[in-house]
């Protein structure tokens, strides 16, 4: 069942081959494992890393350590002031000694869809891998690896009604397959044999995925991963999509209603998921994540993990409204009638 | 011996420049905790009847009916401590 789990969400994110997919503890453990496979064997003094200040800190840290150890450079993207992808300052620091580009599709704090097919493309031109942060798209839109073109791909299961502690790594299998193992133990190996000649042990990999999923496996965890995947498929992913924009477009303009809530964030609602980041004026966003949890509407306060972003937004903290496919428009209509008596308060 | 823990289910921080503590009580203990809160600090504001801001040693903080409250400007944990002592026991 476990390697059904794996032929699933080969198939669920159009990989061409299940060797392809990677279990992995959740979005962070994927990129790390890029990050100290690939990275640290092919990044040297001189190389450039491509980030972009959107990244959550998951995609920004791995490559700041590892940057520590081999000496590369890291060059961040800008991005608009609407929290958009500054695309042209993302490509124009390209260059020959790009080596990898590192980018979310799906902002964890704006919800904006960044063009990764677009950037994936010119990475390639430039010689250059693309890893794509996938935790808040592969949850809520149609995510196709083949038609995007990226060469690493990260996501978790706990956000697309999955359990905590899976994830996976989608890579292309001639980049996989020549990469070395992340972790060592039992699994990844094909062999073990202690030369009484030399006085150490000869090993050989196992052969791919296995080769990067060292000790006993999440068995549960893949196989109730799969279990959403057919649960999100059966529903249809263009029809997630659907009815979050619906919800998102829905909730803007309520919030909107509210005199003392700032929206932040692109106004153009077709770049957007489901996610809104806001701030209710003379209160700090824990207020506003207890009062409403106060009536059981759960959002999120603070940094969400992208501190650099809210730099750029010049904001202290944020609240962040999300949705997802359980989610009404009556529950909006509740969270919105919470918002309108903080402002009353 | 009465203690701090009877009271408290989990201490965290929260991110953000604006740092502070939320401290979450025990569900079976809140409205005794908020209740004996009540007594000992001095009470600046009320929002709804669900935020309550308090002053406590020259500490403000807000409580929350949901059974959480969040410091802020308290040095570290061994501080915060003492005043949930002083306040719950």
């Amino acid at each position: 069942m476990y390697e059904n789990a794996r032929e699933k969400i080969a198939r669920f994110v159009n990989a061409k081959d299940s060797a392809e997919i990677i279990f992995a503890r959740g979005t962070t453990e994927a990129i790390n494992l890029v990050a100290y496979s690939w990275g640290l064997r092919n990044l040297k003094s001189g190389d450039e890393v491509l980030v972009s200040l959107i990244e959550h800190h998951s995609n920004i840290v791995p490559w700041e350590i590892l940057s520590k150890i081999n000496g590369f450079t890291i060059k961040y993207a800008k991005v608009n002031t609407d929290g958009t992808l500054n695309c042209e300052d993302f490509e124009s620091k390209f260059s020959r000694k790009t080596k990898i580009a590192c980018l979310s599709h799906v902002s964890n704090v704006s919800g904006v869809i960044n063009g990764v097919k677009r950037i994936a493309r010119v990475a390639h031109d430039h010689g250059a891998l693309m890893l794509v942060d996938g935790a808040q798209s592969v949850p809520h839109m149609p995510v196709d690896v083949q038609d995007l073109g990226v060469d690493f791909l990260a996501f978790s299961g706990h956000k697309m009604l999955g359990p905590t502690g899976i994830g996976v790594l989608y890579g292309k299998k001639e980049l996989l397959e020549q990469m070395a193992p992340f972790q060592g133990g039992g699994e990844m190996i094909k062999e073990v044999s202690f030369s009484q000649e030399k006085a150490q042990c000869n090993i050989s990999w196992n052969a791919l995925p296995w080769k990067f999923e060292a000790g006993t496996p999440n068995i549960c965890g893949g196989i109730a991963l799969m279990e959403a995947v057919k649960y999100l498929e059966h529903i249809g992913m263009a029809e997630v999509l659907k009815h979050e924009k619906a919800l998102t477009e829905y909730a803007v303009k309520r919030m909107r209603e509210c005199r003392k809530v700032t929206l932040y964030g692109s106004s153009d609602l077709s770049l957007k998921c489901g996610i809104i980041p806001f701030n209710v004026e003379g209160l700090s966003s824990h207020d506003v994540a207890l009062f409403c949890d106060n009536y059981g509407i759960m959002i999120r306060s603070g940094f969400h993990c992208a501190q650099p972003l809210h730099q750029v937004f010049k904001l202290q903290s944020s609240a962040r409204a999300s949705f997802y496919i359980y989610n009404t428009r009556e529950e909006i209509d509740q969270f919105v009638e919470v918002l309108k008596e903080i402002e009353r308060a | 011996m009465p203690a701090v823990e009877d009271y408290v289910a989990r201490i965290e921080g929260t991110c953000g420049d604006e740092k502070g503590v939320v401290v979450t009580f025990k569900y079976d203990k809140k409205d005794e905790a908020i209740a004996r809160i009540s007594k000992k600090a001095i009470l600046k504001k009320s929002i709804a009847g669900i935020i309550t801001e308090f002053v406590f040693q020259d500490i403000s903080f807000r409580v929350f009916s949901s059974g959480k409250a969040i410091f802020k400007g308290v040095k570290n944990r061994e501080t915060l401590n003492e005043i949930l002592s002083t306040l719950l026991l």
